[in-house]
Parts: structure tokens; C-alpha cells; sequence
């Protein structure tokens, strides 16, 4: 096990590598620069400006000197929250980000597992339908289109909930943002329960545990459902990395001060060190969270156990 | 007689279910008493409603299946029983064996704590406590070295480990009654004398009554004291064991006690020519490595073999699973990378590549054991069988291909008009005809025959069988057949292969191996296949 981590952990720099290289090119060969605004800056002005960050030398220069600062974790400072470095801005951000994503993670993860496996079990009755047609809409409505109906209903027109803000960080200003965030989530975990629990009912070994007289919840939860996660926990990797580390949209419509915002900011402004600075970021979160829901695998179903 | 003294008793047990093409009446109302401490063998080819009889009793029936009539077991009704009173039965009183080992356990827990669930919900107790019970039955199964098997998972022990685990499980509660539905059908022969041993020992230890479902009447001459024939969701005969193979009274019975293959080949003369040949053979399967390391270490399927076919000749390949005989099948007819000379006539075919072996794959045809998984469900049978032509004889015009299509059908014994329907539409031996056409219609000189009745029944093994030797005597093929099953290795060869571990243990002319085999080896594959006739 121990070793399994460490293979893994070394096989994450390689791929961090590749992905600092890639989108450092790919950012610098979108036509546009931090500098180049509405109003054309004067030749002496940019010049300086550019002389500051370092942006006349050559493109391999850039890139070395970029990849030489992040080995020791400067990402360098934005461009366009001048005073900030992207260390800061992440720093302040990120909490916020990860403390509305893990809400929404539990919420689509037990939430989605749970009304899924109701459908497994009542298979193709009225209940069935009705959830799967929820799921289906979950699926298919944006989340710019279920904030702002979640504002509109729970803090316009019932006012229930703050319809934005962060405020002291209870959970009356989380609930809004948490929900939309989820649903989408949600309804992928439902779908993904429901299939792979109906597969799992009808394995030889849930006849061998019925036949057993064992109790419909042991059936059930012990013998079906760890099966049937185990897809559910496959997918859980790149949805904790995608929950985790904000929404821009969720943020924008319940303004909240996450990082999520900082991925479209940051590529509409070419503010090239705060692209790659969130890049990173959601790459190490992906990495890390697959190497979890790996190890987590393992302990479920012990064929691709690691020892 | 008193119903009472009986474990079970059935009476009047309909099994339907609802399909959408309509109702489909799987058991249609029979009786069954099962005494305490016998055997009783339901006997029935697919689709007698043998197992789903079972199944409908113990409450296992597919959402779509219904039961009704009566089935007591001592005396308390099972049909009908909320499930919180059938679950006192099942598991405790009344216990299942399946026929998928491999399937029948799950695979995400040990196999202790597996065969500790039933001890644990029946009598109340903690899995701590159960786990001494549990050692104590893995040693009673014959698992070596309890203590640690009893953390193994499921896929870290053999076929016919598992189906001991699962007897674990079946004895674990002390049952009065143990329903064994196919319990050896998936085991290799010396493994399904060794779990039917077990059975009778346990039995004889622990007085509990067993019913045995199968296909198979060789195991029950041995295994069973009564015998119930099933066909069609009705009982057709019951009987002991001596009125049904002594004396039935019924054609159906009959036919299932003679379907055992039977008959012999007469080896070619001795001056017919070699046509196939692969002198030492060999083939490596690479194990492990991943997309970036090489394999680690290879695993040698076929290891030095030679074959000589003659023409008309059959040759016989015995082995059991593992054994190499369908990846030697395989590689006589360069189908997969191998070493070795191979020559086919008298060309040298060692170093003929895909392309090179093309135009020769006319001559030597494969048929498979799976008739459900090698016929494309998306074609018509006459595109099946016409498919080959296409490719070797592209000159025929439409109408001559329909004519040979025809031609072929009508050879394997089926309709010609069966040529604009699809395989779902046939059983399982119309389909292995099928698939036989597919090869026949392409004139070949070598027919290389991969377990082709081993998915049949019985009585439709011996019609297939019957039409291949046809075939043979016919158009003068020369086979290769591959099977585990030495019944029909018997009835269908002149000339048998034994293999274990990617070699040949032993080989000769079919009578001498069968009558005085000199291996151990072959030894214990005969006791095994024929003392259970």
C-alpha cells in the first residue's frame, strides 16, 4: 500500500510536467496579452510593463524561468489584482471554495446513492420514474438556471435565505449555492446507482445471499451496494476535483469570494500566471483525488487491491 | 402415507412467468415428496422447469415469475410465506448449492465471513464467534489449511474450491434438505467426482435429504436413490433408481439414459496422406505489464506439441480447463502467434502470415462451443453461412450462393427456409448446425471442432454428433475435436490426445487409450468420467 502511494505520488510530477508545459504554450499562443486593454496602453507604458514581468525576453526563457519559480512554489504575481501574488489569491479564495464544495459533495454523493438505490429496488414503478425524471432534469437545467430560481423562490419571494454573500459563514448563505452546485452531481450519482444497483441485484451471489434467508437489509446494503459503488466511486474523482475547487457560476450568481471565478477572469484577461496558478491547482486536485478514490477502491473490492 | 414424514412435499406447483409475448407456463402443476435423508434426482433437459421448481419453492423466482400450488416443508407451507417466515426456512432448514461457482459467491468478501452469515442471522451469534463453526466446516469441505483459506477472497481459489465453500455454507446450519441445482455441470470431470464424493460423504454423515436438479443421468445412477424426469414443466416419470434405468416406461426417459454418445470411428488406412501438421508447437502468454513495462513473465499455454492429422481422420484433444487443447486448436491453424512447423498438405505453412494463410482459410474451418455467442445476432442465418463464400468465392453470382446455402442447411438437417430468419429464433443445437453449415458450406479439408456439444443437452449432443460423422464420411473431413467430455471424444474419434499443462501426457488409437490408459493422469480422468456411469 505504502508503495502504491509513493509509485504514484512520482508519477504525479511527470504529469504535472505536461500540464504546466501544455497550457503555458497554449495560453501564450492565444492571440492577446494582460496588457492589451480596450484603450490601447502608450508604447513607453507597455513597454515598461512588459520589461517588468519579464515578458520581452524569449518564450523558452519565460517558461524556464516559470517552471524554476513553481519547483519552489512561486507562481508569481497577477496581473491584473496587481499587489497580489497568485499564492495569495488562491490562499484567500481556496477555503471558501473547498468549505461550499464539500457540503455539495456530501449532499450529491449520499443524496444521489441514496434515491438511486430507492429506484434500484422499486424498479420501473411510479417512484422509479418520478426520480429518474427529477435526475434527468438535474442533468439537463444549468446551474445558471437553478441559482437564480433558487434565489428568486427561497430568498425573494419566501425570504428564507440571503440571496448571496458569504456573510459570517452559517449555513442560512450555504444552502442556496450548496443546492445548485449539487443537483447536477446529485443526479449523476442517482443515475449511476441506479444502473449499476439493478445489475447488481440480480448477480448469482444476491440469489445465494436470498436464498440464505438473509435479511433484506444485509442483501441489500452489505451484498448489492458495495458492488454497486464501485462505479459511483470511479466517478467520484473527478467530480470532488470539479466541486472542490469552485464553480465561476455558482460563485458569480451567489457572490461568493471562492476561486472559481479566477479560471474566466484569468483567461479572459490573458492574466497568464493566475491561469496557470489555477491549472495547477485543479491538476493537483485531480491527481490527489484519484489517487484516494484508487485507494479507496481497493478497499472496497479487494481483486485490485494494491499490496 | 403421512405427509408429515416428508422433509417436502409438493403438490399441484405451477411456475409462470408473464413475458411480453405472453404467459410462460414453466412448471405446470407437479407433486414431489422428498424423505428424509435420500436422494432425489429431478431429471430434465433446458427447459423442463427443474430449477425454477426449486427456485419457485425457495422464493428466487425472477420479478417477473409467479408460484403457486403447495410445497410444504414438514408440514409448514412455504408458498405464500411472508418473507420474514421463509427466511427462517431458507439458509437454516433448507439450504441451495448452484451451478456457477464462480459466480455464486461474493466477490468482495472473504469467504469466512461468507460462510459465517448464514450462522450468524440463523442462530444469533456474533461472526467472532461463528468463525471457530466456520473453521471447522472449511476443514469438513476438505479446504487445506483452514486457518488461512478462511481469509481468502472468492478469486483467489479454484472452480472447484469455491463449490466446497459454497457446501460450506450449505452444511453450515445443519439443513434437512439440500437443494443442489446443477452442482458439477461447470466442473471439470476429476474436480465434479471429487465434489459428488463430498456430497455422499457429508450426506451419509449428517442424514440430510438432497435433491439433486441435472441434465446429467450418468451422476445420478451413482448419487441418487429416487429419480423424478421432468420435460416440459410436467413429470413424466418417477421412479428408484433401478425401475429407471432398468426398466423405464417412457420413450422420453429412455432416450435420455441412451443419449450418452455411443458408437465408434474406424481409423483411416494406414496410407492416407498427412494433411495438417504441427511439429513441435508452442505458445507463450504474456502475463502482467502495462501500457509502459513489458510483460513480466510468460505463461506457456501449448508446450512442444506435435499433431499429425491424416485425411479423414479424427483426432481427439482431452484435457481439462487450462490444459491447452483449445489454444493448440487454435494455433494448427495459425490463428494466433506460436512456434513450430506446420504444414498443411504438403506445403510449408510455418512462416505464412495473415495475408499468406488468407486463401487456405477456405480449407480448414473452426466451429465454436458458444452456438449463442458466435452467431452474429444482427445477421440472417443465410448471411452467416453465405458470408464465407463471399470472401473465397467472390465469382458466385447471388442466386448460386442462395443454391449452395440451400444446400448446406438441408445437410445439417435444418429447413432451407430458416436462411431468412435470425439465430434467436433457434436452440441451441439448430444454432450449432448452424454454425456447422457455416463451415461445411465452404468445402473444407480440415475441421477443427472447439467443444461443439458442450453447451447441448444430452439428446441433441447425439443427434450433432451424428451429423458431423455424416458429414465426415460424406465429404471426407478430417477433424480435430477438442473437449473435456471423454464420452464423446469416445464416439467421435480414432485417434485421442490427453493433455495437462500445455502437454501431451499421453496419445494413441482411441480404443487403446480408453481401454488400457497408462498415464496416472488419464487414469483418474477415466475413473472420473466412467465410474459415474
Amino acid at each position: 500500500m505504502f508503495h502504491f502511494v509513493l509509485r504514484r505520488l512520482a508519477s504525479a510530477v511527470p504529469t504535472l510536467f505536461i500540464v504546466v508545459t501544455l497550457s503555458f504554450f497554449l495560453m501564450r499562443f492565444a492571440p492577446g496579452g494582460p496588457f492589451n486593454l480596450e484603450r490601447p496602453l502608450p508604447p513607453a507604458t507597455m513597454e515598461n510593463l512588459m520589461k517588468a514581468y519579464h515578458l520581452d525576453q524569449p518564450l523558452w526563457n519565460q517558461y524556464l524561468q516559470y517552471l524554476k519559480n513553481a519547483v519552489t512554489g512561486d507562481f508569481g504575481p497577477s496581473y491584473i489584482y496587481k499587489d497580489n501574488t497568485i499564492a495569495e489569491l488562491i490562499g484567500k479564495g481556496l477555503p471558501y471554495s473547498i468549505t461550499l464544495g464539500s457540503y455539495a459533495l456530501l449532499l450529491a454523493l449520499f443524496g444521489g446513492v441514496f434515491i438511486g438505490t430507492i429506484a434500484a429496488l422499486r424498479q420501473n414503478s411510479f417512484l422509479d420514474f418520478l426520480i429518474m425524471s427529477i435526475a434527468t432534469v438535474g442533468v439537463t437545467v444549468p446551474n445558471f438556471v437553478v441559482g437564480p430560481v433558487l434565489t428568486l423562490v427561497f430568498a425573494v419571494l419566501l425570504s428564507l435565505l440571503p440571496a448571496g454573500g458569504w456573510g459570517d459563514g452559517s449555513w442560512r448563505f450555504l444552502i442556496l449555492p450548496m443546492i445548485a452546485l449539487a443537483l447536477p452531481q446529485l443526479a449523476v450519482f442517482a443515475r449511476l446507482t441506479r444502473g449499476s444497483m439493478i445489475e447488481g441485484l440480480h448477480t448469482d451471489h444476491i440469489r445465494t445471499a436470498r436464498a440464505y434467508g438473509l435479511p433484506p437489509r444485509v442483501v441489500v446494503i452489505t451484498h448489492a451496494m458495495r458492488g454497486a459503488l464501485l462505479p459511483v466511486v470511479s466517478y467520484l474523482a473527478p467530480c470532488a476535483a470539479a466541486l472542490l475547487t469552485g464553480s465561476a457560476v455558482v460563485e458569480s450568481i451567489f457572490t461568493i469570494p471562492g476561486v472559481g471565478r479566477y479560471f474566466v477572469l484569468g483567461a479572459i484577461n490573458r492574466d497568464y500566471t493566475l491561469v496557470m496558478g489555477t491549472v495547477v491547482l485543479v491538476a493537483i486536485f485531480v491527481i490527489v483525488f484519484n489517487l484516494l478514490v484508487d485507494i479507496l477502491y481497493g478497499l472496497l473490492d479487494p481483486r485490485v487491491r494494491h499490496d | 402415507m403421512d405427509m408429515r414424514a416428508n422433509v417436502l412435499s409438493v403438490r399441484g406447483l405451477k411456475v409462470d412467468f408473464t413475458t411480453p409475448d405472453g404467459d410462460v407456463k414453466a412448471v405446470k402443476g407437479i407433486d414431489l415428496d422428498v424423505k428424509p435423508g435420500e436422494t432425489l434426482a429431478v431429471v430434465g433437459e433446458s427447459g423442463s422447469g427443474k430449477s425454477q421448481t426449486m427456485m419457485g419453492i425457495m422464493g428466487l423466482l425472477a420479478n417477473n415469475g409467479r408460484v403457486t400450488g403447495s410445497a410444504k416443508y414438514r408440514g409448514r407451507e412455504l408458498i405464500g410465506l411472508p418473507l420474514k417466515g421463509l427466511n427462517e426456512v431458507r439458509g437454516a432448514k433448507i439450504t441451495m448449492i448452484f451451478q456457477e461457482p464462480m459466480t455464486s459467491l461474493d466477490p468482495l468478501y472473504t469467504i469466512g465471513r461468507q460462510i459465517a452469515e448464514p450462522i450468524v442471522h440463523h442462530k444469533g451469534v456474533s461472526f467472532k464467534q461463528a468463525k471457530v463453526r466456520v473453521l471447522e466446516l472449511l476443514k469438513l469441505v476438505g479446504i487445506p489449511d483452514p486457518e488461512r483459506r478462511i481469509n481468502s477472497y472468492p478469486h483467489e481459489m479454484s472452480g472447484g474450491q469455491r463449490q466446497r465453500v459454497m457446501i460450506a455454507m450449505a452444511l453450515a446450519n445443519e439443513p434437512d434438505l439440500l437443494i443442489a441445482d446443477e452442482p458439477t455441470t461447470a466442473l471439470d470431470v476429476t474436480i465434479q467426482a471429487q465434489i459428488l464424493d463430498l456430497l455422499r460423504e457429508l450426506q451419509k454423515r449428517f442424514g440430510m435429504a438432497i435433491v439433486l436438479i441435472t441434465h446429467d443421468l450418468g451422476i445420478v445412477k451413482h448419487f441418487a436413490d429416487r429419480v423424478v424426469v421432468m420435460r416440459r414443466g410436467e413429470v413424466v416419470e418417477r421412479g428408484n433408481i433401478e425401475q429407471i434405468f432398468e426398466h423405464p416406461k417412457e420413450d422420453y426417459t429412455r432416450m435420455l439414459i441412451d443419449a450418452v454418445p455411443s458408437g465408434a470411428k474406424e481409423p483411416p488406412e494406414d496410407s492416407a496422406p498427412i494433411i495438417l501438421e504441427g511439429r513441435n508447437v508452442a505458445v507463450d502468454f504474456a502475463i502482467g505489464g502495462g501500457f509502459f513495462t513489458r510483460a513480466t513473465k510468460l505463461f506457456r499455454a501449448v508446450d512442444g506439441v506435435t499433431v499429425r492429422l491424416k485425411r479423414g481422420q479424427t483426432i481427439g484433444i482431452v484435457g481439462e480447463s487450462g490444459s491447452g487443447k483449445s489454444t493448440l486448436g487454435r494455433a494448427l491453424l495459425r490463428l494466433l502467434p506460436s512456434s513450430g512447423h506446420y504444414h498443411f498438405g504438403d506445403r510449408n505453412i510455418s512462416n505464412f502470415d495473415r495475408s499468406a494463410m488468407r486463401p487456405l482459410r477456405k480449407e480448414l474451418q473452426l466451429v465454436f462451443q458458444d452456438p449463442y455467442g458466435s452467431l452474429s445476432p444482427r445477421q440472417t442465418v443465410g448471411e452467416i453461412i453465405t458470408e464465407g463464400l463471399r470472401i473465397h468465392e467472390p465469382q458466385l453470382s447471388r442466386a448460386e450462393r442462395d443454391k449452395r446455402a440451400i444446400a448446406a442447411l438441408k445437410e445439417v438437417g435444418l429447413d432451407p427456409a430458416a436462411r431468412n430468419r435470425y439465430p434467436h429464433e433457434f436452440s441451441g443445437g439448430q444454432r450449432q448446425r448452424i454454425a456447422i453449415a457455416r463451415a461445411v458450406i465452404l468445402k473444407p479439408k480440415v475441421v477443427i471442432l472447439d467443444e461443439p456439444t458442450s453447451a447441448l443437452d444430452r439428446s441433441v449432443q447425439g443427434q450433432v454428433i451424428e451429423l458431423l460423422r455424416d458429414l465426415q464420411e460424406k465429404h471426407g473431413l478430417s477433424y480435430i475435436f477438442i473437449s473435456h467430455d471423454l464420452a464423446v471424444i469416445k464416439a467421435m474419434s480414432d485417434y485421442v490426445i490427453v493433455m495437462k499443462n500445455g502437454k501431451i501426457v499421453e496419445e494413441g488409437e482411441t480404443e487403446d487409450i480408453f481401454d488400457t490408459p497408462h498415464d496416472t493422469y488419464t487414469k483418474t480422468l477415466m475413473a472420473a468420467a466412467f465410474d459415474l456411469e
